[in-house]
């Protein structure tokens, strides 16, 4: 994935938006030829998990993929970042959003056939935000009151259940929260929120390789390093069912070779394009490619520990900003494999809006001189961008470098670290000595998802350490909002704050640029960059 | 003999410990924190790594590390992944088959080809045959692997669509005759030009007139004296090469998707997942040290002048 190489380890993307199509299931699914050993079976390019296949511990796109698809979430989300319920009838809030009540869909059952039900819920989500069950996802349970005890900062659980999980009736739970949280609902997309069957606690181990679910495919095998194989689901009761039989998840540790099973009709769908097939892939596939944005970004964000950063005025990072060339570098150096951002949220997430940064994220290198000058200039006249050089940054960043150099006259250089973890070290220690490059894969489609975790006070995600008391101010007001468009409102106007104070200069947006082979149709990627399996029709 | 083998297989244990202990170092001395990482640019639950660290015993001091691994190492167990929980040894009987019988059957093109190619132009030195292999095999050792790799592919596969452009099932044999020829590309013709100026060299020794003189017929003559003589420098160079085979078949692998050693132990290094790296690399050393055994009793059989006390 070029310009996105750190997005391959972090990407938990979110539940899929399954556009539920819901058209009727009688398609002709007869499949023929490549990997079949049956009708309507096709094989997707992946990788090997890097985790046990449990939903709370699953924070990675391959595992991710199974889990979306093996679990149902309680809401999905449309292409315009819209709620749909999925697993969920409805989700009510109270007024200031503290307590919330999700009433589940009747009938559901997981695939060894127990009943889905409001304890299969809160008993899930208890087991996994306790701290000694290690999983990496407990801290999504963070919001829900009572999570201190079972998850405490120092020492060993206190209590074994959250007091803000509260079973009303078979199919019905509240969650109570610490703090308003008046989006909670998007929130309860992401996969961590889902139902585990009773049968998972008398053994974890085993069913972190054989997971059982309540989604639309069933887990059937898992060929270590090979491959993974899903079932379609028979007794599935949500809108998404299923178009096909099944599915295989083929590992593949090199996205050239599967480009060349695509070509040569072993593999039918491609989620990613390498970085050497992306300037024929359109050529080569016609309209069987697939360019499309999904909700990730990469910015440039400035240390504010160092000191260059540290007093800085805002007006030189517009400056900066304006001297970055993004449509050319984008045409160029990345082929078209990524969209040229305008603000700070990407398109597709609720709330977006376009030209958000307006003149600060085109490109003008008069104006953005003249800003600098009239600032003060960057202290030191230089400038440097840490990023991973196992993830075919170099080129982009060389580039930004040198449009800002030719518009500024601001000495910019590369700070290549060996790979991503030596990166992040380096991000953790504060060690960064100028700005570093950011990817964020946002969790749910929402502009806040852009904004909140990346720029608040003390959010472990705020690496450059920005830090404002106004814009605080504002992410609350938004987070206890009485309404989902108030909230999103009062976001959109943090965002315009945010360019004026400028915690990160934004580049791009991540692109899914993928395709499929002759023997399949109704491919499409939900907004996390994931393609959406159950739409997909074997010819 | 016999007490030269286990004195060869004692100083293996030193070189066991050694390796173990460097490759462990090393790991530890790379930045970045396993745990850590499996957070990447998310927000980090500080108090969950610590638990996670706790539970793996990665928060004690290093040596300490080091010697539970040995003293697991010794009981069998080589240790847990971090991020999958899955036990190292699993994962490395799951990759080695592959790379193994990759790495066998490049060497037996290595073999077969290398010396009949090197047999052939080395009899007829001057010749066309010998102009011809030597072309090719110039050919072979200046263009890079991986070139040779993907125009293997996309020729065979994707133009006369002979076979998959990658390995479906590293278990069928057919499917890795392709990445098998790449990989012993290199090989072949180094070993196939070895083989050359040694045959033709020894072609014109005393012993091969005093053969003919003998009236033996050319064909034993060939095989019996001379290839038995010239052989010895190849045999030399083809212990060595499993160890290049094996190192070489991480690129190899790549391009095939062959889902291997190599693949294994760069996902493991890329993670910091120390236990599988080391665990990976020690059974490599392992092999490569059994091999170089096996390749030094060998030249007993082909020389009757070396003996092993």
């Amino acid at each position: 994935m070029r310009g996105a190489r750190s997005a391959k380890w972090v990407a938990g993307a979110i539940g899929v938006a399954l556009v539920a199509s819901a058209c009727g299931s009688g398609d002709d699914n007869s499949g023929s030829g490549g990997s079949g050993d049956g009708g309507g079976v096709f094989t997707v390019d992946s990788g090997e998990p890097q985790n046990p296949l449990v939903p709370t511990d699953t924070n990675e796109q391959y595992g991710a993929l199974v889990i979306d698809n093996v679990f149902a979430n309680l809401v999905d989300f449309d292409e315009d970042g819209e709620l749909v319920y999925t697993a969920a009838e409805s989700i009510e809030r109270n007024e200031d959003g503290t307590e919330w009540t999700v009433n589940l869909r009747d009938g559901w059952t997981f695939h060894d056939g127990e009943a889905v039900t409001a304890e299969s819920y809160v008993n899930a989500w208890n087991w996994a935000a306790n701290i000694s069950n290690n999983q990496k996802n407990s801290y999504w349970f963070q919001d829900i009151e009572g999570y201190d005890e079972v998850h405490p900062e120092e020492g060993e659980a206190t209590a074994e259940t959250m007091s803000g999980l509260e079973v009303v009736d078979e199919t019905t739970f509240t969650i109570a929260l610490k703090t308003p949280f008046s989006y909670y609902d998007y929130k309860l997309g992401y996969n961590p929120f889902t139902p585990l069957p009773s049968s998972f606690y008398d053994d974890p181990e085993a069913f972190g390789e054989n997971p059982v679910g309540n989604g639309a495919y069933k887990f059937a095998s898992w060929e270590r390093e090979r491959k993974i194989t899903l079932e379609a689901y028979e007794d599935y009761q949500g809108d998404n069912a299923a178009q096909n039989d099944g599915v295989e998840l083929v590992t593949y540790t090199n996205l050239n070779a599967a480009y060349q099973d695509l070509l040569s009709g072993n593999l039918d769908v491609i989620r990613q394009v390498d970085t050497q097939n992306l300037p024929v892939f359109k050529d080569d596939l016609g309209d069987r490619a697939i360019s499309q944005p999904y909700m990730a970004n990469q910015t440039i964000v400035p240390v504010f520990y160092s000191e260059t950063w540290e007093d800085i005025d805002p007006q030189v990072l517009q400056g900066l900003s304006m001297a970055i060339d993004r449509e050319t570098i984008v045409n160029t150096v990345m082929n078209g494999s990524v969209t040229v951002a305008t603000g700070f949220v990407a398109p597709g997430a609720k709330g977006y809006e376009e030209n958000a940064g307006g003149e600060v994220m085109e490109f003008d290198p008069e104006k953005a001189k003249e800003l600098i000058d009239e600032a003060g200039g960057v202290p030191g006249n230089a400038i440097s961008i840490q990023y991973n050089s196992d993830g075919g940054h170099e080129a982009w960043v060389t580039a930004v470098c040198n449009s800002i150099r030719q518009a500024t006259g601001v000495e910019c250089t590369g700070d290549a670290k060996p790979d991503f973890q030596t990166d992040l070290n380096t991000r953790d220690a504060q060690e960064v000595k100028s700005m570093y490059r950011g990817g964020w894969i946002a969790d749910y489609p929402l502009n806040a998802a852009f904004m909140k975790e990346l720029y608040g006070t003390g959010s472990s995600a705020n690496t450059g350490f920005f830090s404002n008391e106004d814009v605080d101010q504002m992410f609350s007001d938004g987070d206890s909002a009485a309404s989902l468009d108030e909230t999103v409102a009062a976001y959109q106007d943090a965002e315009k704050e945010l360019f004026e104070l400028m915690p990160a200069i934004p580049l791009w947006h991540q692109q899914v640029n993928g395709g499929f082979s002759e023997r399949v149709s109704g491919v499409t990627f939900d907004p996390s960059g994931q393609p959406v399996l159950t739409d997909v029709t074997v010819d | 003999m016999g007490r030269y083998v286990v004195r060869r297989l004692l100083q293996m244990i030193p070189v066991f410990i050694g390796a173990t202990l460097l490759v462990f170092l090393m790991m530890y001395a790379l930045p970045g924190d396993p745990v850590r990482a499996l957070y990447g640019e998310r927000s980090v639950d500080e108090a969950q790594i610590a638990a996670i660290k706790a539970e793996l015993g990665l928060d004690l001091p290093l040596m300490q590390q080091y010697w539970n691994y040995l003293l697991g190492v010794f009981q069998g167990d080589f240790g847990t992944q971090i991020a999958s929980r899955r036990p190292v040894m699993d994962v490395i009987t799951q990759a080695l088959p592959a790379t193994i019988r990759l790495t066998v059957l490049a060497f037996l093109i290595t073999v077969v080809l290398g010396v009949g190619m090197g047999l052939v132009a080395g009899l007829r030195r001057g010749g066309k045959t010998d102009r011809a292999i030597l072309f090719v095999t110039l050919i072979f050792i200046s263009v890079p692997v991986f070139v040779i790799g993907y125009a293997y592919q996309n020729f065979f596969a994707n133009t006369l669509g002979w076979t998959t452009p990658t390995v479906r099932d590293p278990e069928a044999w057919t499917q890795l005759i392709l990445p098998a020829m790449v990989l012993a590309s290199l090989s072949l013709a180094y070993v196939a030009r070895l083989t050359r100026t040694s045959i033709a060299e020894n072609a014109r020794a005393d012993y091969m007139r005093t053969a003919k003189a003998k009236g033996l017929s050319r064909p034993r003559a060939v095989t019996v004296h001379l290839m038995r003589n010239s052989l010895i420098p190849v045999v030399t160079f083809l212990g060595v090469d499993i160890g290049n085979l094996m190192a070489g078949a991480i690129v190899t692998e790549g391009i095939f998707n062959v889902q291997g050693i190599g693949s294994a132990v760069y996902r493991a290094l890329s993670f910091r997942e120390g236990a599988t790296v080391v665990g990976i690399v020690t059974f490599m050393i392992v092999i490569y040290l059994v091999v170089t055994l096996l390749v030094d009793l060998l030249y007993a059989v082909l020389d009757p002048r070396i003996r092993y006390a």
